[in-house]
């Protein structure tokens, strides 16, 4: 059956358009997802790789809730490589590159799965409004479609414009239009807006570079999945470079430095601190006299783009002539062949202080905004974002309340909460520094904290659901078997494991607190243990590992819930509550908090701001019980 | 009449009772509306004087931050005081809302009249206790710990309070915490690059044990702060003297020589002092309590066996023991608990008939008469003294209320854990989680707790990104 009427309708197929539509979808939305060209939907813009230290964290959490792209990276990945594997398991994050184009059909092919959810290819040029609330969209071409809520998940495309050297070029990405009308309508609904900027390097042609010197890196040798569902990886693994700039690098760049966009002064929005184009490092950190540079191959041999290599770390806006010549002082690279060259992009973003923590615009119901339009760059961070976004427009298409994850829940929370409560002055990108509760919320037990939680809030699908179940229940059976299993510290030592001779009993799970002791130790003593999979056993190691330290996270989070369970009237009118500087005032006002806990986390907020607005919440509230 | 924080409060500000002048401080929107009322001025209309050169006449509403005399007059009319008053509209005064204040004549009826006549007007109410600074810190026009000093400062009776109450308010200690935070936060950056950009080049990989350096010193720091913070309470609650000894020898009659009142029951028979008297006198500027004890021998009974364990506690706690016996009769002397820097007192030098008792002219033995007052100059000056050297330093005060003392207890255990981590070699995660926790604790003192610090100095140590 055609239609044009749909629950929801997400604008942009990329990493969060993706998971939007597929969140909508999966809580029974009946769902479209309008993008510029469907081929291009799950296209990577620029670094071929998913995961990372702490973006790794945010693909399990996808995941956990029945996303798209755990599973897809699985299909997708040429190189797995758990970061920081030498650390502790709180900080170990798992990365994959990934053939772009294995990763895109991957995309497509999950989402073709949804029954309920529709592939259309037009450019969405306005929205309709009626009654002061969304109520669909308009395309370039022409058509029409309605809507009860709408997903806008854009990228860079919002009045993006390319730089490289002198030369200016409206586009969403290199060779796609950008998008104007839509960006015009979001300016026009009074929302706060501004420009980022972010980069890309060249391409290079992979059979002209000299491999023959360069060091390289292997994929781990059982690499792990993203997916909970999955248990291994089929796809081939391959090996990337490292090279290295040098002084003569430095120098070309250095003499040239004038012509780059960025330092002619071309433009105007803020780039990445942690994402610096080369000219940035050289420039910044004079004193180096080399930078490493990734050579990431974008496909595997023989594929679409097999013979393309992302050279990791010398994103720039210099003039091709430039970019060519500093490019070939690199070791390896001497007669490479440029296939395209790097180029900076601006782009407008809106200030994701207009959202609620659900990722919905407060001057408009029924608008949803996620992934770089909300000022964030990655496509974890997009992809993260969209599942929110789609999972809560479907609800609120439902008549359905929010679903919130705050911070002590996932990093996705972490993210949100730093975008509608601080803002962004700088690309946003996820870090695991930026979770204080970084012991608790691990990538290894992302599907433990919320797959549960996301059957109740209906984006969790059954299959998702069954597996998930079993293998909880497998994790209580070994927590309980390993509690009732002890040992007095003679018999630990008559197995080689040397405690304090208290005489007290210690359990297995007290056991493997001990450095020595591992679950393997454990099985040799109880042999009745060997039937607990890798997976959960690796689970127990690590929660007794942590006890402590989770033990005093936990009374901590606790606290940071009270606060997180004060929740701010939407419509508090700020300036009837006395006491409070105008500053304050001010700041509570534009960001509009939804938590006491939230308030408190408001850039420059003080101590007494807070105790006032508490105050006048009791008063209040005192006030309404009475009557 | 609901009392929300956004109406106008009106208050005595300087002492009650008989002055030459009293200020009544009024704060909140309703300011400028009754202070126009009372000045007789049409309240419609800014009436605001123009540029700075405008006279001032008694027709116009006085300008910002200049005093000027005004008649006040009651709702019907009436004269009730000529007053200087001082407009310091919001944000700069010391509530950050609108202030006046009243300068008026200092009789306890001229305040009353004053304070009743605007009450009457239904524009503001009295203020409750503390009501202004708590508008003041929660318009953000001071930090905790200066809201606190605040109130030290008004609490201030002695000298020694008021200078260490002086130094917190200059946020001097605010200071130092943030400074403790500092070290922390950077400390933790070099763990967190280590943590979050494993594969820069010029990012270390292992806990770097130098980068813990400054929290091994700041560890010492923080013991030190807190074993100051014995000295500092001291000055805050007052120093503790107990005076110690036999039964009879005469400690109720010194307590209540060096009181110079009758605190303490003096009797002739032993054992009549069976709790803790504690009077409390001001010696070299700083507030002091003197304990009387029970007299500490094998009790006749258990209320007194009671009452000398209750007094051996206090031996323990005080600052400093003074031990009395009776010169006449040093035989039965209990000095089994005697300290180093303890006092020695011989009490009833006036029945000693010339003769020197044993110890007399060592260092720190005074021989007295209570019931005389012979010898009581000499000991009156030693304690004084001795509190002086013990609570004066030039120091800044750090850690004086028991709020910061928790917290700075909370950081320093969650350093220690994480410097016992780091060097038996746990992950640099548990050992940042340590410092976070420790961070957060100073934070919490001066209410600042910002993680975005953490990756503004990453940033600025290292080039990261690929
Ligand atoms: C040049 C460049 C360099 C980058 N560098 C980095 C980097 O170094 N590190 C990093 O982590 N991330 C980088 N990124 C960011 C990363 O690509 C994005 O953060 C991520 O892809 C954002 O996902 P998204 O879903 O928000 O948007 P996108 O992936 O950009 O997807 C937007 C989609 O929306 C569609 N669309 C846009 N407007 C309309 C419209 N009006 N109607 C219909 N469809 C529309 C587009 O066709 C596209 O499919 C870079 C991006 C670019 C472009
Ligand atoms: N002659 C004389 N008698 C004193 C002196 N000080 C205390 N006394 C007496 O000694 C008795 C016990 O004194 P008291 O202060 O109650 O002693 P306490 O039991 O140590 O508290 C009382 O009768 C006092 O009057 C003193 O300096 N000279
Ligand atoms: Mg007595």
């Amino acid at each position: 059956m055609i239609t044009n009427t749909f629950d929801v309708i997400v604008i942009g197929g990329g990493h969060a358009g993706a998971e939007a539509a597929a969140a909508a979808a999966r809580f029974g939305a009946r769902t479209a997802l309008v993008t510029h060209k469907l081929s291009t939907i799950g296209e990577m813009s620029c670094n071929p790789a998913i995961g990372g230290l702490g973006k790794g964290h945010l693909v399990r959490e996808v995941d956990a809730l029945d996303g798209v792209m755990g599973r897809a990276a699985d299909r997708g990945g040429i190189q797995f490589r758990m970061l920081n594997r030498s650390k502790g398991p709180a900080v170990r994050g798992p990365r994959t590159q990934a053939d772009r184009q294995l990763y895109r059909e991957a995309v497509q092919d999950i989402l073709r799965e949804y029954p309920n959810l529709t592939l259309i290819e037009d450019g969405v040029e306005d929205l309709i409004v009626e009654h002061d609330r969304v109520a669909g969209v308009i395309g370039q071409s022409g058509r029409s479609w309605r809507a009860g809520a709408v997903v806008v998940t854009t990228g860079t495309f919002l009045k993006g414009l390319i730089h490289i050297g002198e030369k200016r070029i409206p586009a969403g990405r290199v060779g796609e239009a950008p998008a104007i009308g839509l960006s015009d309508r979001l300016y026009g609904l009074g929302l706060t807006m501004g420009r980022l900027k972010t980069g890309t390097p060249a391409r290079l042609r992979s059979s002209s570079i000299d491999w023959s010197g360069i060091e390289m890196q292997p994929a781990d040798a059982d690499p792990i999945p993203f997916s909970f569902l999955n248990d291994r990886i089929t796809v081939p693994q391959i090996a990337c470079g490292i090279t290295w700039t040098s002084a003569e690098v430095h120098a070309v760049i250095g003499d040239n430095i004038h012509k780059s966009a960025v330092y002619s002064g071309a433009i105007a929005g803020r780039g990445p601190r942690y994402c610096p184009s080369i000219e940035d490092k050289v420039k910044r950190f004079a004193d180096r006299d080399k930078h490493q540079v990734f050579l990431e191959p974008e496909g595997l041999p023989g594929s679409e783009y097999g013979d393309t290599v992302y050279p990791n770390g010398i994103s720039t806006s210099l003039p091709e002539d430039v970019q060519e010549a500093f490019i070939r002082k690199i070791a390896g690279l001497e007669r490479v062949e440029i296939q395209r060259f790097g180029y900076a992009i601006e782009y407008d973003y809106v200030d994701p202080r207009e959202l609620t923590p659900d990722l919905a615009v407060k001057k408009l119901p029924g608008l949803y905004l996620a992934g770089q339009i909300n000022g964030t760059t990655g496509y974890e961070e997009a992809a993260g974002q969209g599942l929110v976004a789609g999972l809560n427009a479907a609800r609120f298409a439902a008549g359905n309340d929010p679903y919130i994850l705050d911070r002590s829940r996932a990093y996705i929370g972490v993210m949100i909460d730093d975008l509608v409560t601080r803002g962004v002055s700088e690309p946003y990108r996820m870090f695991t520094s930026r979770a204080e509760y970084r012991l608790t919320l691990r990538a290894d037990n992302a599907d433990q904290r919320l797959t549960e939680e996301g059957v109740s809030a209906g984006v969790v699908g059954s299959k998702r659901r069954e597996a998930f179940h079993v293998k909880r229940s497998s994790i209580d059976a070994a927590r309980e078997r390993l509690q009732s299993l002890t040992l007095t510290p003679n018999e630990a030592r008559a197995q080689g494991i040397h405690v304090n001779q208290d005489g007290k009993r210690r359990n297995g799970l007290e056991l493997m607190g001990y450095d020595a002791v591992d679950f393997a130790k454990l099985r040799a003593v109880w042999p009745e243990l060997s039937d607990v999979t890798p997976q959960v056993a690796e689970q127990m190691e690590i929660e007794a590992q942590y006890a402590g330290y989770l033990d005093r996270q936990e009374a901590d989070i606790v606290a940071f819930r009270r606060d997180e369970d004060m929740r701010m009237p939407a419509d508090l009118d700020y300036r009837a509550i006395g006491g409070l500087s105008n500053e304050a005032k001010d700041k509570l006002s534009t960001v509009r908090p939804a938590t006491l806990g939230q308030a408190a986390r408001i850039e420059g907020m003080t101590p007494g701001a807070i105790t006032a607005v508490l105050g006048y919440l009791k008063r209040a509230a005192k006030k309404s019980a009475r009557g | 009449m609901a009392r929300g924080p956004s109406d106008t409060i009106i208050a005595l500000a300087s002492g009650s009772g008989r002055a030459g002048v009293a200020v009544i401080r009024i704060s909140g929107g309703g300011s400028a509306a009754l202070l126009k009322g009372m000045t007789r001025l049409p309240t419609s209309g800014t009436g605001e004087a123009g540029g700075g050169v405008s006279r001032e006449t008694s027709s116009t509403f006085p300008r910002p931050r200049h005093a000027v005399i005004r008649t006040l007059h009651d709702d019907q009319g009436g004269f009730l005081d000529e007053a200087l008053v001082l407009w310091m509209p919001a944000p700069h005064s010391y509530t950050g809302e609108d202030v006046a204040e009243l300068h008026v004549h200092g009789g306890p009826a001229v305040v009353e009249a004053v304070i009743g006549a605007a009450l009457k007007t239904r524009l503001c109410r009295i203020a409750e206790p503390g009501e202004f600074t708590r508008r003041a810190f929660d318009a953000g026009r001071m930090d905790l710990t200066q809201a606190e000093a605040i109130g030290d400062l008004i609490d201030a009776e002695t000298e020694g309070q008021r200078r260490q109450a002086g130094r917190l308010y200059q946020g001097e200690a605010a200071r130092v915490f943030e400074g403790w935070r500092g070290l922390l936060v950077s400390a933790m950056a070099a763990l967190e690059a280590s943590i979050d950009f494993p594969d820069e080049a010029d990012i270390p990989g292992e806990i770097n044990l130098t980068a813990l350096e400054p929290i091994e010193a700041l560890a010492v720091d923080l013991e030190a702060a807190l074993g100051d913070a014995g000295r500092l309470a001291s000055v805050r609650d007052g120093f503790r003297i107990a005076i110690l000894g036999p039964p009879n020898a005469g400690k109720s009659s010194l307590m209540n020589r060096l009181a110079r009142r009758e605190a303490a029951i003096v009797s002739p028979i032993p054992g009549t002092t069976r709790d803790v008297v504690e009077v409390r006198l001001v010696l070299a500027g700083y507030p002091v309590w003197v304990a009387d004890t029970a007299g500490l021998r094998e009790a006749a009974d258990a209320i007194e066996a009671e009452g000398i364990r209750r007094a051996l506690t206090r031996a323990e706690e005080a600052d400093l023991r003074i031990w009395v016996s009776d010169a006449s009769d040093v035989s039965r002397e209990t000095s089994s608990t005697f300290r180093e820097g303890d006092l020695r007192v011989l009490n009833k030098a006036d029945l000693l008939n010339g003769d020197s008792p044993p110890l007399a002219g060592s260092e720190d033995v005074f021989v007295v008469s209570a019931r005389t007052g012979a010898g009581l100059d000499p000991l009156e000056r030693r304690l004084a003294q001795i509190v002086r050297d013990r609570l004066e330093t030039d120091e800044a005060p750090l850690v004086t209320r028991a709020r910061h003392r928790e917290l700075v207890e909370e950081a320093l255990a969650a350093i220690e854990r994480g410097l016992e981590g780091a060097r038996i070699g746990i992950g640099a995660e548990l050992v940042s989680e340590d410092l976070r926790l420790a961070a957060r604790a100073l934070g919490r003192i001066t209410g600042s707790i910002d993680a975005e610090d953490l990756l503004d100095r990453i940033f600025s140590q290292f080039c990261v990104g690929k």
